[in-house]
């Protein structure tokens, strides 16, 4: 129904040290389409960051290639968010979220004022000149995501950026996180380590094999949604059943 | 963690954070009453044992000795030009030592290469004992005040460009990363994330040379001065004068605290400030 945004074929990339060398992706293909959520998930260590490192242009592929699909043919903005929000301490929060801009040099009026509306718009108003260490974890994760957000990505990038949460945070902090970034229209890419998460944020859901990864099983998620609030997902009729299935591939890949 | 400022102080104190307080303010005054009486009793001590001639006062001088000397010098004003040389080849040396540490650290951070090549020579010259190099700079540079400032930066220098370039290491890599995610250089990483989180690091490493500078400094006043405490110290044990020879050790003390002081209060002004 709607486009590809980002293809990619046959990736291949491995780390090399002195004691030889670790393939990390093998002949790993998928494609996203714009506007889609999705989520990916594997045994630990399969080499889920390498796989958006290498979307984000921090690495470059050793075969295989990435294609992006952007606006007029242009490469779409990729914004990046880490397992930590990685707030500075020695910056306020104003001086924290339009870090990508500074760092670009597009703080122009108009790009700071679409940065005060997204403070206002996700509970942050009247903390822009705190300092990280007042904020709640939620918050600072919010936070971390107006930096991304500032630069106006096309596709969002998120390494387990909940993990670092504790438990009843992190519940409500990624809901919240993956309703915003719907909202905003922005296509994600989530690696996580939780199935739970990756049902209950998702649209599909990858789930890698060992290392060297490739796709090993795909999942559509369907939920018929209770009600709107921030736990819905998680108590869809779908939800276990998904999460069953999922549970039994990476269960088998374990083995 | 969180907003404790604000709801300590909209709430009434309890009894117990108060005695906590109080045995707080009582711990910190006794250590400070503690410290005083040490001097008070070691200047009492060495007074008496003077006074009785238990020990040679030509030799080792009292304190009343001391201030009389110390007085002497003031009146005839010679003491503060030394103080002042002293003083000066001192911060000269310190800040040329900071900023050449922070220019020469920056660069063997940027270039792997160049740091690997220079580590070897890095560490001999920070072993070395720098007062071996004084009498080869007094035959270079003659004697006076640039040799001295040029002692005072040899000695702290290659210490201060090792650490500094140690803690630049250390900056966190996946905040560096987060940099690179924005969209950012190398140049970026250094000037958003390794040199801000150094802070800290650069200002003890300015404790560090400041003292060091001071210990150049002396070394090269022995050698190739007219003027200054260190010069002061040596004329007062070729001449015998022990009082002025104790009373510039003891000004040296001062001097050494009082800088050391205004970099620790510059230290918890950042402090408070992050």
């Amino acid at each position: 129904m709607t486009a590809d945004i980002l293809k990619i074929e046959h990736l291949s990339y491995s780390y090399h040290n002195l004691s030889g060398e670790t393939a990390a992706l093998s002949d790993l293909s998928f494609t996203v389409k714009k506007g889609e959520f999705l989520a990916i998930v594997g045994p630990s260590g399969c080499g889920k960051s390498t796989i958006l490192s290498l979307i984000a242009g921090l690495l470059s592929p050793e075969e295989g290639g990435i294609t992006f699909y952007g606006q007029n043919g242009r490469r779409p903005g990729i914004g990046y968010m880490l397992q930590h929000d990685h707030l500075f301490e020695w910056r306020n929060i104003w001086k924290n979220v339009t870090l990508g801009l500074e760092i670009q040099h597009k703080l122009t009026p108009e790009n700071r004022r679409r940065v005060e509306k997204m403070l206002k718009d996700y509970g942050l108003e009247g903390f822009a000149k705190k300092k990280p260490s007042e904020l709640s974890g939620g918050m600072r994760q919010r936070a971390a995501l107006i930096r991304t957000l500032a630069l106006e990505p096309e596709i969002l990038l998120l390494d387990e950026p909940f993990s670092a949460l504790d438990y009843q945070t992190r519940l409500t902090v990624s809901a919240d996180i993956a309703r915003i970034i719907r909202a905003a229209g922005k296509t994600a890419i989530l690696i996580t380590h939780d199935l739970s998460e990756a049902v209950s944020l998702s649209d599909r859901v990858l789930v890698l094999s060992r290392r060297p990864a490739c796709v090993k099983a795909e999942f559509p998620i369907r939920l018929t949604l209770p009600d709107n609030s921030l736990l819905a997902a998680r108590m869809a009729p779908e939800y276990t059943r998904y999460f069953n299935q999922i549970w039994e591939e990476l269960s088998n890949e374990n083995e | 963690m969180k907003t404790n400022e604000q709801t300590s102080m909209a709430q009434p104190v309890s009894a117990a954070q108060l005695a906590y307080m109080q045995s707080h303010r009582r711990h910190h005054r006794f250590i400070r009453y503690a410290r005083l009486t040490v001097l008070l009793c070691f200047l009492g001590l060495w007074e008496t044992c003077a006074d009785r001639d238990l020990i040679d006062s030509f030799f080792f001088s009292s304190p009343s000795r001391v201030a009389a000397c110390f007085l002497s010098m003031v009146r005839d004003k010679s003491l503060f030009s030394h103080i002042g040389v002293t003083l000066l080849e001192t911060v000269v040396s310190f800040l040329l030592v900071s900023l050449l540490s922070l220019v020469f650290a920056t660069l063997l951070w940027y270039s792997r290469k160049l740091s690997e090549i220079l580590e070897p020579y890095l560490v001999v010259l920070n072993s070395l004992p720098k007062s071996a190099l004084a009498p080869l700079l007094i035959v270079w540079l003659g004697t006076g005040i640039k040799t001295i400032i040029v002692a005072g930066i040899s000695v702290a220098l290659f210490g201060a460009i090792i650490s500094l370039y140690t803690s630049f290491l250390q900056a966190d890599s996946e905040k560096q990363k987060l940099v690179y995610t924005l969209g950012g250089t190398r140049r970026d990483t250094f000037f958003k994330v390794v040199l801000p989180s150094c802070v800290p690091a650069i200002l003890s490493n300015m404790k560090v040379n400041i003292g060091l500078a001071l210990v150049g400094v002396i070394i090269g006043e022995f050698l190739a001065a007219r003027q200054g405490l260190g010069y002061l110290i040596l004329y007062g044990s070729q001449v015998f004068q022990l009082n002025m020879l104790i009373t510039s050790i003891l000004i040296l003390c001062a001097i050494a605290m009082l800088l050391y002081q205004i970099i620790q209060g510059v230290e918890h002004y950042y402090k408070k400030k992050i």
